[in-house]
């Protein structure tokens, strides 16, 4: 019986990933390693202001004194940070109409990752930012949305556009001072995407970005920020892949968001980094500081994660609820194949009255995959009636993976009312039988209990999304059963 | 349609089926009677492909073809049904996502095209009044929280949604009470067509009231030591499987 369940799991397992293609595409890179200079040479590169420059000193000097965090549950190789190179941008042909067309060869490469730059093709109703290792290339519907107010462009962009926006909001979630890798991607950081939405404006598409690293040898360090004004609304959804290598590749990315009075903001990951291969050989290295500020009264911030890619994924994505009556949602699934880890979460900081929070977190865990849930509820003295509800779900797959939750508590307030609920289930053997009895497929099988099991969170994502995610679950576990 | 010839098998090295033989042609209903412990769910096991049953001699022949080669699935898609004795739980799985994902396999190994949403939505409601389902059911996931009788009438529900060739309803009448029983038995009653044929193991006789087998064999010890017409059954009913067993030590 052993033996056959491990037959399954390997059927399953052997999923390849679609994404893994190099476009050749020439490009500009700056030497390995990081100093001072390096930093200089980037921000020289983007033409930054001297402010800014300044801000990627501190943080580089504070960076120097810190040391990499070895508290989450995950065995992480040794990363050379003088090993890396901080900077490579696609070189665009200028096209002869001089019209800012793209360098076909980078839109081919959108295309394979079905993301078309031209917008008449792309999904009705969205807008995107598409980011190739240090730079922005394209973003779409800016002058539509330019009509509304709403500023949606790369965040070199918005640095000399809207420099006053960026440096009241830039940091003031997540500091300088924050986390290793928050620091270093404040010193380094090279593009991401910039959103703003005025007051009383609901945004009418959906915004998203998309992050592709192309480069060898490169780190991704994006940086979005995205602030939405008294009683606006936005929801924004960022998608990433990479190239299939044998050398893991670094991501250290920041996401800071900040909702005014009554403001909304909906965040939505479909994370498809390149996993590594079957062997764990390779794959990306995910750090990334998510954070989200309900700065106003009534306001709400929610994050909905899909995270199948990444050999390993370091994330947390919080909220600070300052706002009374402020709501902070997390809803996550995360899966772990072959030698994957995962150690995610979410921290909900109650800091405001009657502010409420919910986590829904649901870990699958196949092959060999390690898989984490680590969670923060902290409600502060004068948090009256703070509520939250936190559920964490684990999936089991085969007897060779591993779910593990740590959630903490700490309140400072007896009027709190803090809920947490956990449970760990297995696919069994006789449910893949059942379907199979039925005309489904192994395969199949996976995907229909899967997706059953995500659906609480997959329900969260918009609609055009929900099927993506839904087709990559199955996909990211395409012969794990057991 | 189905020839078993000779059949051995067992689990993990114990033999279980010492030599089957069994015949079931176009429109048969087949009663499989026996004490606990004889091989009946064994020798159903066998015919859907469940792994770890494994066939040790013999020969399994469905429509010519040798079915012991064919996948679980691909059984399914030609035809055959299994009633499980134990319907399994699958949470988060809707019954309508269940069924339309199998009823589309289905359709697709026809080369047909794969139902509207509507047009699956008007067969489930069809069948659900056939068998007499509760039609809050279709929306909670498959089997979670259902009572022993509704999961046993959900899978006559699945049985007249997938509409076998060859159905085999493995203890459905355990768990029931006699409504639920009867509900079950019209379900089948109901499904029942000229090429199409029935398996029906069974512990008692109740259920045969209900459904009328065209023939009755008793499975003792991993044989089939007894076969004969529907009365054989009322005969086991008034005596008992002694004096079958009794029988059957004396010739082995």
């Amino acid at each position: 019986m052993e033996k056959d369940q491990d037959k399954i799991i390997n059927d399953v397992t052997s999923g390849e990933y679609k994404y893994g293609f190099y476009s050749d595409i020439e490009t500009e890179r700056i030497g390995k390693g990081l100093n001072e200079d390096v930093i200089r040479m980037i921000s020289g590169k983007k033409n930054e202001p001297d402010w800014l420059l300044e801000f990627r000193l501190k943080a580089f000097r504070f960076w120097q004194t810190m040391k990499m965090p070895r508290w989450a549950n995950l065995k992480i190789p040794p990363i050379d940070y003088q090993d890396i190179i901080y900077y490579a941008a696609p070189k665009q042909k200028i096209s002869a109409a001089g019209n800012g067309e793209i360098d076909p060869e980078l839109k081919r490469t959108f295309d394979r990752l079905g993301i078309p730059l031209e917008e008449q093709k792309y999904l009705s109703g969205v807008a995107v930012d598409a980011v190739l290792d240090s730079v922005s290339v394209k973003t779409t519907f800016k002058e539509t949305l330019a009509e509304l107010g709403i500023v949606f462009c790369s965040f070199s962009e918005a640095v000399k556009e809207y420099p006053e926006l960026v440096k009241r909001y830039m940091g003031s979630v997540v500091p300088y001072t924050d986390n290793f890798f928050a620091s270093l991607n404040s010193a380094v950081f090279s593009d991401g995407s910039f959103c703003y939405i005025p007051k009383g404006v609901r945004c009418p598409m959906e915004l998203s970005t998309y992050f592709r690293i192309n480069s060898a040898n490169t780190g991704q360090f994006e940086r979005t920020l995205l602030v939405a004004d008294d009683e606006a609304y936005v929801s924004y959804l960022e998608g990433c892949t990479a190239p299939m290598r044998d050398e893991n590749q670094l991501h250290a990315a920041v996401v800071e968001i900040i909702a005014e009075k009554n403001a909304e903001v909906k965040y939505s990951t479909v994370q498809n980094w390149y996993p590594g291969d079957k062997n764990g050989k390779g794959g990306i290295l995910n750090f990334v500081t998510k954070r989200g500020m309900c700065r106003g009264e009534n306001s709400k911030i929610s994050w909905t994660q899909v995270e199948t890619g990444s050999a390993i994924t370091w994330k947390y994505p919080s909220c600070i609820l300052r706002g009374d009556n402020s709501t902070g949602e997390f809803y996550s699934v995360a899966v772990t194949n072959n030698y994957q880890q995962a150690d995610t979460g979410s921290k909900m900081t109650h800091i405001g009255k009657n502010t409420k929070s919910t986590i829904v977190s649901k870990g699958i865990a196949a092959g060999h995959g390690q898989n984490s849930y680590r969670g923060l509820v902290k409600v502060l003295k004068n948090a009256t009636n703070a509520r939250n509800f936190s559920q964490c779900d684990s999936l089991l797959m085969g007897n060779r993976c591993g779910a593990h939750t740590f959630p903490y508590l700490e309140v400072d307030n007896q009027s709190a009312r803090v809920e947490h609920e956990a449970t760990t289930s297995k696919i069994g053997e006789d449910q893949i039988f059942y379907c199979n009895q039925r005309g489904i497929s192994t395969e199949d099988a996976v995907g229909l209990i899967v997706n059953g099991y995500a659906r609480e969170v997959i329900n969260k994502l918009p609609m055009e999304f929900a099927v993506e995610a839904q087709k990559l679950l199955q996909i990211s576990l395409e012969g794990s059963v057991g | 349609m189905l020839i078993i010839k000779d059949l051995k098998a067992g689990i993990e090295g114990k033999a279980i089926l010492k030599g089957i033989s069994l015949e079931v042609k176009p429109g048969e209903i087949h009663a499989i009677m026996g004490p606990n412990g004889s091989g009946k769910s064994t020798l159903a096991s066998v015919l859907v492909g469940r792994e770890l049953v494994e066939v040790t001699e013999g020969s399994v022949t469905y429509f010519g073809k040798n079915l012991l080669e064919m996948s679980p699935e691909d059984r399914s898609k030609e035809g055959i049904f299994l009633g499980f004795q134990y319907p399994i739980e699958i949470p988060g799985v809707s019954m309508v996502n269940f069924m339309k994902t199998a009823v589309n396999e289905h359709r697709k190994h026809k080369g047909l095209e794969p139902l509207s949403a509507s047009d699956f939505l008007k067969l489930m409601r069809e069948k659900k009044e056939l068998v007499e389902i509760d039609s809050k059911l279709a929306n909670r996931s498959v089997n979670e929280g259902y009572s022993g009788g509704e999961k046993k009438k959900n899978e006559i529900f699945q049985m007249a949604m997938l509409e076998p060739k060859l159905a085999i309803l493995d203890e459905t009448d355990s768990g029931l009470d006699i409504d639920a029983l009867r509900i079950v038995a019209n379900g089948v009653n109901k499904l029942r067509r000229p090429d199409n044929s029935t398996i029906v193991i069974t512990h008692y006789q109740r259920l045969l009231d209900y459904i009328v087998p065209d023939i009755v064999h008793v499975m003792y010890d991993g044989r089939l030591v007894k076969t004969a017409g529907k009365e054989l059954a009322l005969e086991l009913e008034e005596k008992g499987y002694d004096w079958i067993k009794k029988e059957a030590d004396n010739k082995y």
